[in-house]
């Protein structure tokens, strides 16, 4: 029996269970009133039946690769194999395949025997795993049911169940958070033990490629993040802004300001699908049809040296994406303004554009620059648009024609290849992660920060 | 500072100045009709550009071509084409030769690599269902190579434009509708290709995501809105589900990979994984919609519960939810078109193997749409890009359905209150 089968057989003695304990209150109720309804004894029961059975199946779920590993590994097909841990790990994994029926054989020959022993040891595990979680399920159920008396407070004791339920699903927003950063330090403090920080963070030459020859300097290639932080922050912060914040921010400013509600009613949901569209469609549409444009542009005006990976086609298009994001972030400062400033100033005989330049935007000016810090954190952190449109040279380049390399690129770059966990070109890609992860926080802590301030001033 | 006196509204000066003013108002406006209508006509180029690059990819030419089957040097028992492993006998054929070799004899020496893979998978499923084939000379329509296909639609090069010229001249060329298209998996051969192994992906690796997100967005609105205490704990929760919801989705790749992956070995590549990975990324949003939604319950709803005597909890799951679930399943389902979309994190945890086959469950290797896209998009081969193009489209119609379903629960259930 497999710890699926098991997991559907605890269901099911736990809805039985509930059905008897329903049942049974029902009948208590006939008697004489009782504490709870009797669904409440009936749920109740289930739960008593479910929850400790699913416990300890999922305790037991991740040790038991473990063991089976120990047995087979203690039975006399396993003493003979190689001594060496990682071609033991690595038969052991083949024979695993083996054993699922999710290959028919492997490249080591000793996978083949020690497959039959694998399948026996994760047979005989599981169903006693099965079968202790389906008795744990009837005992608990059995307890439970004879509690059920008509002065029980069963609904008391459904609710601190649920109460714990709601408590664990928060929860898993800390332990997320948690894993990010935990897995990301983890690993990256991994690379900074084969690649110093500081050469790391102050770097200037970024070449994981040249990793392969084991007599270089270190055995790894150069990684100096300067080259990709500079190119982020160009593509991200500089190209993207300079295309999203006057368009974003203007077309706020005519939704909110002029546009009669009608033509708003239409134009804000048509803007919003631009936020909606697939981060990948804007990539193949930069890389396609935007990137040989700009290409071409850049011979044209005479720069020899544009390049068909250039980072303006990455950072126009990345502009075009964050359009409604500044624009929505700008639409809600901007409503926040008292109407009372607005209307003092249209009685002072000021036009309109003489309102909004004068007194609304200075008002809203932090809560844009709120907005317009978190539209930077977005495109920092965008990855398909450079994946597919930027290119993979590392270049510290003022020139927008020039290819540069993203972050966000090198980390997909680094990862996906054939390697092994452990070399630095791998960790390298999680030291990034956490410089990325770091600096998102940071602007959007930012961010936060100043939008938060700016509200109080007028509530 | 020199005082004036009233100001004289006849005088030729203020005239000239009240025109500036109204014509820089003039201006600011235009420049803001201006922003606005450049950024949709942005979308407008965009999603023109992808349907007219990828609507060619729904059609393929297909060729006529003469066969004598018999007369071939194909040895095939029709005997054996009854048998259940028919098809196995069929694809161990070489049913790529003949068709050259009977294209070579029908249309000259130039018309060898006319046909590709998926005209040899046509005539095999031909053979299966209809045996007597083998003993007839047939005339069959056969989908033409990528090749071809691509210079019948006009951007070809030079010797396949000509050939598709001396084709069109014979009438032995039709375009039809690509059914292969929607029922196929990826293949090396654009001719070959089709999606539906890409979509099954992204339905298993979305029912992954929502049976995790949204329970547990759901309870952790519940909770937080509801029940939780005003403690560090509590504050704690709050901060972090506020920045999930601004993390970039590179980095829970890089979660899913060392933690789904690298400790508790689960399968590369599988849907179960990706699901996993795009939940995390997927609940705070719906945690935020969610509380949002329970939020705007008004109190005395709770508080005629609470006076006829239902507990907290009964109150919260009785009154609370349902009236909120309208607002939580509009949040839900943008947070699940956006994970629909999502790209780079999936990437991160190896769904961007080449997958032949369609995905029969969720530990399967599969890939996604979006990564499909991504894969397609990198190959040279020319007949990839209509694919591609074609691909997004159907990415685009997904989101669109969603966006509009989102909208329509949005006006048809939420209740001001």
């Amino acid at each position: 029996m497999s710890l699926g089968l098991a997991f559907v057989a605890v269901l099911i003695v736990a809805v039985a269970a509930g059905w008897v304990g329903y049942r049974r209150a029902r009948r208590l109720r006939a008697a004489g009133p009782l504490h709870s309804l009797p669904t409440y004894h009936g749920a109740h029961v289930a739960l008593w039946a479910a929850i400790p059975a699913l416990l300890l199946m999922a305790a037991w779920a991740p040790m038991q690769s473990r063991i089976v590993d120990q047995t087979v590994l203690s039975s006399p097909e396993g003493q003979a194999l190689p001594q060496s841990d990682m071609q033991r790990g690595a038969i052991l994994s083949e024979a695993r395949e083996i054993a699922r029926g999710q290959r028919d054989q492997g490249f080591n020959p000793e996978s083949a025997t020690i497959a039959p022993r694998i399948r026996e040891a994760e047979t005989r595990y599981s169903t006693l795993a099965a079968l202790a979680a389906v008795l744990a399920a009837i005992a608990a159920a059995a307890i439970a049911v004879r509690k059920s008396v008509p002065e029980f407070r069963a609904r008391t004791g459904v609710e601190r169940w649920m109460m714990t339920l709601l408590f664990v699903a928060s929860l898993i927003a800390v332990l997320t958070t948690l894993g990010i950063l935990l897995s990301l330090m983890f690993e990256s403090l991994r690379f900074f033990r084969m690649y110093p920080a500081t050469s790391f963070f102050f770097g200037l030459e970024w070449s994981p490629q040249t990793a392969i020859r084991a007599d270089q300097a270190g055995s790894s290639g150069a990684f100096g993040a300067v080259p990709l932080l500079w190119g982020t922050f160009f593509i991200g912060a500089i190209i993207a802004m300079i295309v999203a914040v006057p368009l974003g921010l203007m077309s706020a400013i005519y939704l909110t300001q002029y546009a009669p509600p009608r033509v708003r009613a239409w134009l804000k949901p048509i803007l919003e699908i631009l936020a909606g569209v697939p981060t990948v469609v804007y990539g193949y549409f930069a890389a396609l049809t935007v990137a040989p444009a700009v290409r071409d542009f850049g011979l044209a005006i005479g720069i020899s040296s544009a390049s068909s990976e250039s980072a303006l086609a990455a950072g126009v298009v990345m502009g075009i994406m964050i359009i409604p994001f500044v624009s929505s972030m700008s639409d809600d400062s901007i409503a926040a303004v008292p109407q009372a400033m607005r209307d003092g100033s249209l009685a002072m005989g000021a036009t309109t554009s003489e309102t909004i330049r004068k007194v609304l935007l200075p008002a809203a000016l932090p809560g844009v620059m709120g907005g317009i810090l978190l539209a930077v954190s977005r495109a920092i952190g965008e990855t398909m648009i450079v994946v597919m449109a930027a290119g993979l040279a590392a270049n510290l380049t003022l020139n927008p024609f020039e290819s540069v390399t993203t972050v966000t690129t090198q980390i997909v770059g680094l990862l996906t290849g054939e390697q092994e966990f452990d070399s630095p070109k791998t960790l390298a890609a999680f030291a990034l992660g956490l410089a990325l992860f770091l600096i998102t926080l940071l602007l959007n802590l930012i961010a936060l920060h100043i939008v938060r301030r700016y509200r109080e001033q007028y509530e | 500072m020199n005082s004036r006196g009233a100001s004289r509204w006849t005088d030729g000066s203020m005239h000239k100045r009240v025109r500036r003013r109204y014509a820089a108002e003039r201006r600011f406006r235009l420049a803001g009709l201006a922003a606005i209508v450049l950024s949709v006509l942005f979308l407008a180029f965009l999603l023109f550009n992808m349907t007219s690059k990828g609507i060619g990819g729904f059609s393929q030419y297909q060729a006529r071509l003469p066969l004598d089957l018999a007369a071939s040097d194909l040895f095939l028992d029709p005997a054996s084409l009854r048998g259940p492993d028919a098809r196995q006998v069929v694809a161990s054929a070489d049913l790529g030769g003949v068709i050259s070799t009977a294209a070579t004899d029908a249309y000259g020496p130039a018309a060898a690599n006319l046909f590709g893979d998926a005209a040899a998978g046509r005539l095999g499923d031909e053979i299966v269902n209809n045996p007597e084939l083998l003993e007839r000379r047939v005339e069959l329509w056969l989908p033409v190579g990528s090749k071809i296909d691509v210079a019948a639609k006009g951007e070809g090069d030079e010797a396949s434009e000509r050939l598709v010229a001396d084709l069109q001249q014979r009438d032995a060329l039709k375009r039809g509708f690509n059914m292969q298209f929607l029922t196929g998996a990826d293949a090396t051969d654009a001719s070959s290709v089709g999606i539906w192994g890409a979509l099954k992906g992204s339905f298993y690796t979305i029912i992954v995501t929502i049976l995790l997100a949204f329970p547990i967005g759901v309870l952790a609105a519940i909770y937080l809105e509801e029940f939780a205490p005003r403690n560090r704990w509590t504050d704690a929760i709050e901060v972090s589900i506020n920045n999930l919801a601004a993390v970039p989705s590179i980095i829970f790749g890089l979660l899913g990979l060392a933690v789904f992956l690298g400790m508790m070995n689960l399968p590369r590549s599988a849907p179960l994984v990706g699901g996993m990975t795009l939940a995390l990324m997927t609940f705070p949003v719906i945690v935020i919609a969610g509380r949002n939604a329970i939020k705007s319950v008004p109190p005395s709803i709770r508080d005629a519960a609470l006076g006829v005597g239902a507990s907290k909890m009964q109150v919260t799951f009785h009154h609370v939810l349902p009236l909120a679930l309208p607002g939580i399943l509009t949040g839900t389902i943008i947070g699940v078109a956006r994970a629909l979309g999502e790209t780079a994190p999936l990437l991160m945890i190896g769904m961007r193997a080449f997958v032949a086959a369609p995905p029969g469950g969720i530990t399967d290797p599969a890939t996604v749409l979006p990564v499909q896209i991504f894969l397609w998009s990198d190959e040279v081969d020319r007949g990839f890009v209509e694919k591609t193009s074609a691909a997004i489209i159907i990415l685009l119609l997904f989101m669109l359905l969603m966006n509009g379903l989102a909208i329509y629960l949005r006006n048809r259930f939420e209740r001001r209150w």
